[in-house]
């Protein structure tokens, strides 16, 4: 099938699921689209089991930190592709830093579980309703969340770039 | 190929006819540094220079070392080469802990050493912050010229130690400091 063109994307989020979301950006042709939070599981379900578009594969989640962004820290990202059209869409859900719950995707996508627990890991995002969340890649005994903007990114125990190495 | 074949040279000691006596430590200290079994623990590329070191080009056989153990029990030598994330650090303490004594570590590169570029939150910034070392090898990597020289400065420790070295009570402070056993 040939691949779905940003009109039909458009034409199918604006009858579904109107209100409901913003454009943000159109980066090399990928549509990048705003949701609420509350409204995530219900609009990749569409997605996922409308049978025109079928966005079955769950590329990529990842996270931002905007620590300016009061009351919205917390991005999460979501690339959807659809096999059967070769398309790519992109979803964006926002969260504050003091409450960061977002819905699981761990119920669709069975590839969300290590991402979702990937993001948790570095951002501490809370997936409510995953089955398994904690750590993936850092060691259990960590306590913070390493991406976060405030972490700071080198290690405090060096020692040999310390300014009485070199006499300072 | 000269055909002459290298022998270890004898310790001091007085010799006669039929007899030559010398001290326990010094022909113990011989036999040890000259059959060490190195267990190469390689994570990245300095294992890379390690193979090459092992390889017939540079063969560390010659140096008595050709026998490597891949069991932490019958290896005399722990051979860090790599990154260490924090995350192998309870794996690479336990294989120490798993060698029998008596144990030399040698941390082969910058990043065994000291962390090396990486001084970021998931790199331990050096393996002595969990394991003693008693030898380090600098360069990013190291050549295997580095690397066998390194393993000579251990063959220099070995043959000098004191066989009581490991029962002293500054070789228990330093395990205690390491909450070794």
């Amino acid at each position: 099938m040939s691949p779905l063109t940003k009109e039909q994307i458009l034409s199918y989020f604006e009858g579904n699921f109107p209100n409901n979301y913003s454009l943000s950006s159109a980066p090399s042709d990928l549509l990048t689209f705003e949701i609420p939070t509350q409204q995530l599981y219900k609009i990749v379900s569409h997605l996922f089991h409308d049978d025109e578009l079928g966005f079955q594969f769950l590329t990529d989640i990842c996270g931002v930190h905007y620590p300016d962004n009061t009351g919205e820290e917390l991005v999460v990202v979501y690339h959807l592709h659809s096999m059967k059209h070769g398309t790519r869409i992109r979803l964006k859900v926002k969260a504050p830093i003091s409450k960061p719950d977002i819905p699981t995707l761990t119920g669709l996508y069975g590839s969300a579980n290590w991402m979702e627990r990937e993001t948790y890991d570095f951002y501490g995002v809370n997936f409510v309703g995953h089955p398994n969340l904690k750590r993936i890649l850092n060691m259990d005994e960590m306590v913070e969340f390493p991406l976060r903007k405030e972490f700071p990114l080198e290690d405090p125990t060096r020692v040999d770039k310390a300014d009485f190495q070199f006499g300072r | 190929m000269s055909g002459k074949v290298n022998i270890a040279e004898a310790p001091p000691g007085i010799e006669g006819p039929g007899f030559f006596a010398t001290t326990l430590d010094a022909v113990v200290g011989l036999g040890r540094k000259n059959s060490i079994w190195p267990l190469p623990f390689a994570t990245s590329c300095c294992g890379i220079e390690f193979m090459s070191t092992m390889s017939s080009h540079y063969d560390l056989a010659r140096f008595g070392s050709e026998r490597l153990s891949f069991t932490p029990r019958q290896s005399d030598l722990l051979m860090v080469m790599g990154t260490i994330a924090k995350k192998m650090g309870p794996v690479l303490r336990q294989v120490y802990e798993q060698m029998a004594e008596p144990k030399w570590v040698i941390a082969v590169g910058a990043c065994a050493s000291s962390g090396g570029i990486f001084d970021t939150y998931s790199v331990l910034q050096g393996i002595d912050k969990i394991i003693p070392v008693d030898v380090y090898v600098p360069g990013c990597p190291p050549r295997p010229e580095q690397i066998i020289d390194g393993v000579m400065r251990i063959q220099d420790l070995i043959g000098n130690e004191s066989l009581r070295r490991r029962n002293s009570q500054e070789y228990k402070d330093l395990m205690d400091k390491y909450m070794i056993k």
